[in-house]
C-alpha cells in the first residue's frame, strides 16, 4: 500500500466518523461550538499520532512475541488511558498554553473510541510500523475534518427554526447523516 | 429518595434508555445495526460487560480508592470485555466477524463506565446489578430496533423473510453509513414526540 492511498484512504473514503463510527460520543458532545471543536480535533490528532505509534510498538514487540495476543484490549486502554494522563502532566508543566488550549479535553480522549479502535484497526490490517504511523495520522485528520465541518454547520442550525421534536441531538443526527453522505461519494476512490 | 429494584431496572427501558436519552454508546449503535441480529447480538454482549462490571464495581466500591477509580473502572471492564471476546471467538464466530472491531471497543463504551461511575460505584450489589441489567436491555432493545427499522427498509427483507413483496426496490440508503445517521435522528425525533404528549 502507498502512503498517499492510506492518507487519501483513512481521511476520505473510510473517514473514522462518518463511515466507520468511531467517537461518535465527542462528536456530537463537543459539536455545538467551533472552539471546542477545534480544540477537541488537536487533542485527538495529537494523542492519536502517539498512541498508535506506541500501540504498534507493544503489539508487536511484547504481545505478539510473548503470544499474549488475547491481551491485546485490556493492555490498549492501559496504554491509553496511561498515556493522557502522562501528556496532560507533560503539557501543564512544560507548555501551559497548549494545555490551557486542550485542558479539558484531553481526559475525555480516554473513552473516545476513535483512539482505541484506529490503533485496533492498526493491527488488525498487520500495517507496518511507518504505515500505522501514517495511518494513525491520517485517521487523526479526518476526525477533524469530520468534527469542525459538523460544528460548522450546527453553528447555523441554531438560527435556524427547528420543529420542537426534532431540535438538539436529533437535528444533529440527521445532519451527521447529510455530511456522511457527502463523504460517501469518496467511496471507491482507494 | 431510595427506588426500588423494580424502579432501577424499569429505568433503563424508557425514561433513561442510553443511546436515546442520555446519548451515550453512540458508536456501536450507529456502527454495527445494519441487520437486527447483529444489534441484539451486539447488546447482549454489552449486557454482559455491563452487569459484570457494576456487579465487580459495586462489591469493591469500599476498596477502591476514588482518586484512581477511574483506573480501577477501565482495568475490570477490559477484564469482562476479555471475556467476552474470547466467548463470542469459541461460540459465535460467524457474529464476532461481522461486529469486529466493535467488540474490543465495549471497553471505551462510555455508557459502560458511565453506569460504573454514576451507579455501582455509589449503590449496593442488587441495585447495581438490577442498574446494569436495565440499562443493558434498554441498550439491546434500541439496539435491536434501529436494525430492524433499517434492514427492513434497506434490504426489504426481515429474518431472512420478504416484507414488502418481489417488487419492491430496497431502500439501499439506510444500510449504508448515512443512512444510520438519519434513521436514529428520526427515531430520537418519534420518540420526542411520544414522550411530549
Amino acid at each position: 500500500m502507498g502512503y498517499m492511498e492510506i492518507i487519501i484512504g483513512c481521511i476520505f473514503v473510510n473517514n473514522i466518523l462518518l463511515a466507520q463510527f468511531l467517537g461518535n460520543c465527542p462528536f456530537l458532545g463537543t459539536s455545538k461550538k467551533m472552539e471546542t471543536a477545534v480544540g477537541m480535533s488537536m487533542a485527538v490528532i495529537f494523542v492519536l499520532v502517539l498512541a498508535g505509534t506506541i500501540t504498534w510498538l507493544i503489539y508487536d514487540l511484547i504481545l505478539v512475541r510473548f503470544d499474549l495476543v488475547y491481551l491485546r484490549t485490556i493492555s490498549f486502554i492501559l496504554v491509553i488511558a496511561s498515556l493522557v494522563q502522562f501528556v496532560e502532566m507533560f503539557l501543564k508543566k512544560s507548555i501551559p498554553a497548549l494545555y490551557a488550549g486542550l485542558g479539558i479535553f484531553l481526559p475525555l480522549i480516554t473513552t473516545n473510541c476513535a483512539v482505541m479502535g484506529a490503533c485496533v484497526l492498526n493491527v488488525d490490517k498487520e500495517l507496518t510500523f511507518v504505515q500505522s504511523l501514517v495511518a494513525s495520522f491520517a485517521y487523526a485528520v479526518g476526525f477533524g475534518l469530520a468534527l469542525i465541518l459538523f460544528a460548522g454547520v450546527r453553528e447555523r442550525i441554531i438560527l435556524a427554526r427547528v420543529p420542537k421534536q426534532l431540535e438538539d441531538t436529533s437535528i444533529g443526527l440527521v445532519t451527521a447523516g447529510v455530511i456522511a453522505l457527502a463523504f460517501y461519494a469518496f467511496k471507491g476512490m482507494v | 429518595m431510595a427506588k426500588t429494584v423494580t424502579q432501577e431496572f424499569t429505568k433503563g427501558l424508557w425514561e433513561e434508555i442510553a443511546p436515546f436519552r442520555l446519548v451515550l454508546g453512540l458508536c456501536p449503535v450507529l456502527g454495527v445495526t445494519t441487520t437486527m441480529e447483529n444489534g441484539i447480538g451486539m447488546g447482549l454482549a454489552t449486557t454482559f460487560v455491563l452487569v459484570c462490571s457494576n456487579i465487580l464495581v459495586s462489591i469493591l466500591r469500599k476498596f477502591i480508592p476514588a482518586k484512581v477509580r477511574i483506573a480501577c473502572f477501565i482495568v475490570i471492564i477490559a477484564t469482562f470485555v476479555t471475556v467476552v471476546e474470547l466467548l463470542m471467538q469459541a461460540f459465535a464466530y460467524p457474529l464476532f466477524l461481522k461486529l469486529g472491531v466493535f467488540i474490543p471497543l465495549i471497553v471505551v463504551n462510555c455508557l459502560v463506565l458511565g453506569r460504573a461511575e454514576a451507579f455501582a460505584f455509589k449503590n449496593k450489589l442488587i441495585p447495581s446489578v438490577a442498574d446494569g441489567l436495565g440499562m443493558g436491555v434498554g441498550f439491546t432493545l434500541s439496539l435491536g430496533a434501529l436494525g430492524a427499522v433499517r434492514e427492513i427498509l434497506g434490504t426489504g427483507m426481515f429474518l431472512g423473510m420478504s416484507v414488502f413483496g418481489a417488487s419492491y426496490e430496497p431502500f439501499a440508503f439506510m444500510v449504508q453509513a448515512p443512512g444510520a445517521f438519519v434513521c436514529l435522528g428520526l427515531m430520537l425525533c418519534g420518540m420526542n414526540i411520544i414522550g411530549s404528549k
